[in-house]
């Protein structure tokens, strides 16, 4: 029993010469055509897993940077569109004031024109009006120096007609 | 120095391998069966008497080697085996090469015999022209024996996987893996980022991996073609001294051969201790040099021939109850035991990868 326990810890050389052999085969073969392809092949899946993530994770900030730009110029937009329509109106405003000040100014100049013209006209007006006062007096006192020396009576007569006469001719 | 714990695996498994070659089974019989257990009962109703069992040459025919391959045993009682190469070499014959059924049955060819009994049982002896055995003589045995030829068919088994998943590389590119290359994958990468990288190195692991790979592999294989009862599996290939001491050496080489100035110094001339001790301490750096290598031969050898011997013995219950009751309660164990197998033979596979890569690491690894 002990013999056979000692042939069985005991190594045969032809199974060392044949296992090393075996072995040293295996090994060869197999790292040149399983382990390198497979290696080499599980080392690009993995270094275009992580390149395909960096990728995806590039395009996402892109996006964001995009979003972020669009935003920035919408905004911008706004804000010139803000701007612009505050300009417009109080551009709007100043016209309008402009135009209400010079329509005043305009209206008060033919106001105070208006105003001379009347003023010029009553001027005028006075002036004829005193110079038929004094020609219709003159007239009249010529004519009541021409009556009393021959009809007493007839004056006053004669005077209140040409008073009629000077009303309506003033009207 | 984490592997010396391990050496009390010598120990169990010597003491399975003593107790089932000691325990004294009764009966000088030749077993009726070696191994196909089927048959058996029915030869021991027919012969009642014979109910004695030896279940020794039984179990250790299995796990021994051969040379030839013993496939069954017909019901009356003959022999069926692939015969195998047999290569021999002596100083005073020369190299000859026949077929081990020349051998068979103590038949005497060319000079050579193969013993059925005693001490030299089972391996080729010279004899003389009156057919008695020279002792003594020194006989190179390159025979392709039974273990040979398994570790033959494991590594085209192996090649042909790997080559095919390659091979699938090859023509999917880096698509998501499928079929044999989706199964192989994982295990493929197990052993890098769990084994050869933490224990390597990132700058280092890639010229370590056909070899981590290769030996991992070939001894899964092994391991698990062992447990098939039949051809070509149930040789026990990595239950082999040989065999484990062929893996063992190879991590070895391995190791010093990639040991750097920093792995040499520490043996040589370990840093921080005293002066004093440094003489005592270069044979205990020398001694652990080679322990490891024995330590990974013998955890090898001893697991998966404790494993062999326990399933062989829990069949042999039957036989050596010679009766049917048994059979149940020894199916049962032996399922049990097949499966426990399984898991050694990853476990012992990962364990011998993970040390070879433990002992690399430390071979390579920079001052600090």
């Amino acid at each position: 029993m002990i013999i056979l326990a000692n042939s069985l810890a005991t190594p045969a050389i032809g199974t060392i010469f044949w296992t090393t052999f075996i072995f040293l085969i295996l090994m060869i073969v197999l790292r040149v055509f399983a382990w390198k392809p497979i290696l080499s092949a599980v080392k690009a899946r993995e270094e275009s897993i992580r390149s395909s993530l960096e990728a995806a994770d590039e395009a996402r900030k892109d996006m964001e940077r995009l979003k972020a730009d669009n935003e920035a110029i919408i905004d911008e937009a706004r804000h010139e569109r803000d701007i612009l329509m505050k300009e417009a109106r109080t551009a709007k405003d100043r016209l309008m004031a402009e135009a209400r000040q010079q329509a005043k100014t305009e209206a008060d100049k033919i106001i105070v024109k208006a105003r001379e013209e009347i003023e010029r006209e009553k001027r005028a007006a006075l002036t004829q009006f005193r110079e038929q006062v004094v020609s219709l007096s003159v007239s009249i006192a010529e004519k009541i120096l021409r009556n009393k020396l021959s009809f007493d009576n007839q004056h006053e007569k004669l005077i209140n007609d040409l008073l009629d006469e000077a009303d309506l001719s003033k009207n | 120095m984490r592997d010396r714990g391990h050496y009390s695996f010598l120990w169990p498994a010597m003491i399975v391998i003593a107790l089932a070659l000691n325990t004294p089974i009764n009966g000088s019989e030749v077993p009726p069966d070696r191994g196909h257990g089927q048959d058996a009962p029915r030869h021991q109703e027919e012969k009642p008497d014979e109910t004695g069992f030896d279940a020794t040459p039984f179990i250790m025919d299995h796990i021994g080697d051969s040379h030839e391959w013993h496939l069954f045993t017909t019901p009356d009682g003959k022999h069926v085996s692939i015969p195998l190469p047999v290569i021999v070499w002596t100083k005073e014959r020369g190299l000859s090469i026949f077929s081990s059924a020349k051998l068979s049955h103590s038949h005497i060819h060319k000079g050579y015999m193969i013993p059925e009994e005693g001490e030299l049982k089972g391996s080729i002896v010279m004899v003389d022209n009156d057919g008695i055995v020279i002792p003594d003589k020194f006989i190179l045995d390159l025979s392709v024996t039974k273990t040979v030829t398994a570790m033959m068919v494991s590594a085209l088994i192996l090649i042909w996987l790997f080559v095919t998943m390659a091979r699938s590389y090859a023509r999917y590119g880096i698509s998501p893996p499928k079929g044999i290359q989706g199964f192989l994958e994982p295990v493929v990468l197990f052993i890098r980022d769990d084994i050869a990288l933490p224990n390597i190195g990132k700058q280092k692991y890639e010229q370590f991996m056909p070899y981590l790979l290769t030996v991992f592999f070939f001894i899964l294989i092994n391991n698990l073609m062992g447990l098939i009862p039949i051809a070509p599996g149930g040789a026990n290939v990595t239950g082999n001294i040989a065999v484990t001491m062929v893996l063992a050496l190879f991590t070895f080489f391995v190791t010093q051969i990639s040991g750097n100035r920093n792995y040499w110094r520490h043996i040589f001339n370990t840093p921080g201790i005293p002066f004093w001790l440094k003489p005592i301490m270069i044979p205990v750096e020398l001694i652990g040099l080679f322990s490891k290598p024995f330590a990974l031969m013998v955890r090898l050898f001893a697991n998966i021939t404790a494993g062999h011997i326990i399933i062989l013995s829990l069949v042999s219950l039957i036989f050596i109850f010679g009766s049917l009751v048994i059979a149940p309660v020894s199916v049962f164990l032996v399922l049990f035991m097949n499966l426990l197998e399984m898991l050694v033979a990853f476990i012992q596979a990962y364990v011998f990868t993970l040390l070879s890569a433990l002992f690399i690491g430390l071979a390579v690894q920079e001052e600090h």
